[in-house]
């Protein structure tokens, strides 16, 4: 069950846009910075596949610019 | 233990939350996320581990939960003052190198060209073997140790206590003679006592902070966001005065930005504002200072077995004033690029008698080729306005290792040094031989070779066996050119101590397996006088050993066993009550174990079981005893001095052939040479690999993209790197820099083996390059 985080850098002028957008996709967290121009984005999923398919989702959404990896956890299911 | 798996999934995603934030402090200092910064972490059901921080000189404490014999994860000690709780990104993730695949975890001997696993009593027995037979076939001058800032203090000191006091030669220095020898002979010089005056709550009373030629966001991320939470909360004010403009600059109030070896002239011109506005503490100078004047044109080192010494002459203030006209805000504006304005502005901050300064420098000031000398000005601004040893006042060196301080500087692993003071001392060397229990004729009075002339001495023969502890040397010295070819000679014996594989390790005849930091007891000295001790915390693999135990066994099969009594579970606590015999007084006293295994650490002088916060105030420091306010007591006279140092030039300019200067240094994600930073997947993947940072306007005038290969040359060597073009750091025109992090993209083969002749340190600042697309 991967646990990842990672930085979320809006297009210019889009952070709300972004914030809302993340905040409806139900394996994701998001914690804006109050004062600069990127999210904290935590991400729980079931498996690797569900994984890459959530990353997709991310990459696609059109007021993403830069999504950056910082930290990944396995944390299987029965430990 | 049971542990439900919510409750390790919830922590697990708090860890993953952190990571993410701290990597977010560290690319946007100042950015704030309201609540989720103060909440931290759960508990969880760890056991959680007391210990510095493995990396930077800054020494915060750390928490390690330890989960079935394993570091399962790693959070900021809220009991340590230096930290308060917060840690950078390289402290969250330190014990994941660990776990990585290729750790040395057996003892590996050169066999035929190839390394064969070998058991460690057998390769130990080979170490002390080799270096007998090279003693009796050449002289006990004929081997060496290189040590390091990252050795424990009990590891400092039993490669002493072998080398000067068991065998009788001064051929040991360490890697810290690279990072800070340049501050412990400014401190020397000016006030005859090492390490700084002040401590880090400097932090939470100054007004101002001016950083000298350091980034302190990338290399002392922790330290910055304290004094970025003075800026917001007080209106405290940082100035960054450097080269280059960083992610130091752009997070300060302002950036002032100099021509490379020009701050010595801008020092000197700060220095003449005070004098002529009256902003000169009259009644401090009058009481505390003596001026003096040394020698100039003292060279660079670039030649083999150069030779240098210092001839300080007693000057007046009318002469110190008469030298400082040629140091106008005007004429040095000229060649600094720094504007009359600015430099008048920093004077001013530092002239108000209202206002309080720290002066925060690292490596931009100590590998300069006139090193000692920027320290000496420096100082000589705090002490012609009285602002030092008090709170919120004062300047300070901060270091780049763990305990640089500590071992490198306070046990005295340099060639000249001592425990306590130095071998050219006979006062000094009876102390050793008593404390050793040595004949005091065998610790030789004069000093041997500094690291750059250590590896030359390999290169020409003159060294036959050296053992290198904790430490890189093939990727961290300058003009790794000439030293790497040096090191592969059959004509030297190499034994490389490490946790992991090296460019270092790969030209030695015998590796041996070292424990990590968590593997071991240790104790480490911080930046503010600081001392740490840590318990072992997990079991390290194979036969990975402790280099303290490893120096010990190897001391005992060269006959020295009487020497170094001490017991493999109890010996870095043995070491450490032999040791503070060095240091007994108010001038050094060191806490007691107790206090240690108790406490975050204790700064030195700590007597009467407190620690002196500000030095040299006879306030806060009871060693203090001329019934004056202040006591510069490292000087025989009780006066600190302040020094008449010129401007002189670099040791290479740039010139038609090679056009721009190279500087070189670190960045947030990797520690040093990379060796265990590199192999931990967060920080590997956030920084990759090396590059060369050009300003845009050099770029598009040679045609150069962001991302594209470019060949880096000088009269040493080339480097081929990815520009970098707007992104982390933006060099002044005429200037590239590179981060030395890179075992696959050797800048050190390209920089230049100059050093300061007072302190030795070499200058990774300043030489000359040409870049072409490669």
């Amino acid at each position: 069950m991967p646990i990842k985080s990672y930085l979320a850098h809006p297009e210019e002028g889009k952070k709300e846009e972004l914030i809302k957008a993340i905040s409806q996709i139900k394996q994701c967290e998001v914690i804006p910075a109050e004062n600069k121009n990127v999210l904290v984005v935590i991400t729980e999923t079931e498996d690797e596949t569900q994984e890459i398919i959530l990353t997709k989702k991310l990459e696609s959404i059109q007021s993403l610019k830069l999504l950056a990896l910082v930290s990944g956890f396995n944390s299987p299911k029965n430990n | 233990m049971f542990k439900s798996i919510s409750s390790r999934r919830d922590f697990i995603k708090k860890m993953a939350k952190l990571s993410a934030i701290t990597a977010a402090v560290s690319m946007f200092p100042g950015i704030l996320f309201a609540d989720e910064q103060e909440a931290g972490l759960p508990e969880g059901n760890f056991d959680w581990k007391k210990g510095p921080c493995r990396f930077c000189g800054v020494g915060c404490g750390i928490l390690v939960g330890v989960d079935n014999g394993k570091a399962v994860a790693v959070k900021g000690d809220p009991n340590s003052s230096v930290n308060k709780g917060l840690l950078c990104v390289k402290g969250y993730h330190q014990t994941m190198c660990v776990q990585s695949s290729d750790r040395l975890t057996h003892a590996l001997v050169k066999k035929n060209g190839s390394y064969v696993k070998t058991p460690l009593n057998e390769a130990l027995d080979i170490v002390a073997n080799k270096m007998k037979e090279t003693i009796a076939q050449h002289g006990k001058d004929s081997v060496a140790m290189y040590t390091s800032g990252q050795s424990t203090i009990p590891e400092g000191y039993v490669a002493s206590k072998l080398m000067k006091g068991a065998i009788g030669t001064n051929n040991l220095d360490c890697n810290a003679r690279l990072c800070m020898a340049s501050a412990v002979a400014g401190f020397l010089t000016t006030f005859g006592a090492d390490e700084p005056m002040g401590c880090y709550e400097d932090i939470d009373h100054a007004d101002y902070f001016i950083t000298w030629g350091n980034n302190m966001a990338e290399m002392h991320p922790v330290l910055f966001s304290r004094m970025l939470e003075q800026k917001n909360k007080r209106g405290a004010k940082i100035i960054d005065f450097a080269t280059r403009t960083s992610r130091s600059s752009t997070a300060s109030n302002k950036s002032i930005l100099f021509e490379p070896q020009t701050d010595l002239a801008v020092a000197n011109a700060i220095c003449y504002e005070i004098i002529n506005n009256g902003w000169m503490n009259r009644k401090f100078v009058e009481d505390h200072i003596n001026f003096s004047k040394g020698l100039t044109k003292m060279g660079y080192g670039t030649e083999d077995n150069y030779k240098f010494k210092d001839k300080p002459t007693k000057i007046n203030f009318e002469d110190y004033k008469n030298f400082l006209e040629d140091y106008t805000p005007e004429k040095v504006s000229k060649y600094s690029k720094v504007s009359v304005k600015d430099i008048k502005y920093l004077a001013a901050i530092y002239g108000d008698p209202n206002k309080k300064v720290v002066s925060y420098w690292c490596m931009g000031m100590n590998q300069h080729t006139r090193g000692t000398w920027i320290n000496n000005l420096v100082y000589n601004i705090h002490l012609l306005t009285g602002k030092i040893s008090q709170p919120g006042n004062g300047p300070f060196s901060l270091t780049g290792q763990p305990s640089a301080c500590g071992t490198a500087r306070e046990v005295g692993t340099f060639t000249h040094k001592l425990p306590k003071g130095v071998v050219m001392n006979e006062k000094h060397r009876k102390l050793a031989a008593k404390i050793w229990k040595v004949p005091y004729e065998r610790i030789p009075a004069k000093p041997t070779y500094h690291a750059t002339e250590m590896f030359r001495a390999v290169d020409r023969g003159d060294i036959k066996f050296i053992w290198t502890q904790v430490t890189n040397p093939l990727v961290s010295l300058p003009k790794t050119s000439r030293y790497r070819p040096g090191m592969e000679k059959d004509s030297c014996f190499v034994v490389v101590s490490d946790v992991f594989p090296t460019p270092t390790s790969d030209v030695a005849d015998v590796i041996l397996p070292a424990s990590w930091h968590i593997e071991k007891s240790g104790i480490y000295g911080n930046s503010e006088r600081r001392t740490q001790h840590w318990d072992k915390m997990v079991e390290g693999p194979g036969e990975t050993t402790p280099d303290a135990w490893m120096t010990i066994e190897v001391a005992k099969r060269m006959g020295y066993g009487e020497l170094f009594p001490y017991s493999e579970e109890n010996h870095v606590e043995e070491i450490y009550e032999e040791y503070t015999q060095f240091h007994e007084g108010a001038k050094h006293g060191m806490a007691p174990l107790e206090v240690l295994k108790k406490e975050s650490g204790a700064i030195w002088p700590y007597v009467n079981g407190k620690s002196t916060q500000w030095r040299f105030n006879s306030k806060y420091d009871p060693a203090c005893d001329n019934d004056k306010d202040f006591h510069f007591y490292g000087k025989p006279d009780g006066k600190a001095v302040i020094w008449q140092r010129p401007y002189e030039p670099a040791a290479e300019s740039p010139d038609s052939e090679y056009p721009f200067w190279l500087n070189t240094g670190r960045v947030i994600e990797h520690w040093h040479t990379g060796s265990m930073t590199r192999r931990i997947p967060v920080l590997h993947k956030a920084m990759p690999n090396a590059y060369v940072e050009f300003h845009p306007e050099d770029a598009t005038s040679l045609g150069i993209r962001d991302g594209e290969n470019v060949k880096v040359s000088s009269r040493r060597g080339h480097c081929i790197l990815p520009a970098s073009i707007n992104k982390r750091g933006l060099p002044t025109k005429g200037q590239v820099f590179v981060p030395f992090f890179d075992e696959n993209m050797l800048i050190n083969d390209v920089t230049l083996d100059a050093f300061c002749p007072i302190s030795k340190e070499p200058d990774y600042k300043k030489c000359a390059v040409k870049v072409e697309k490669a």
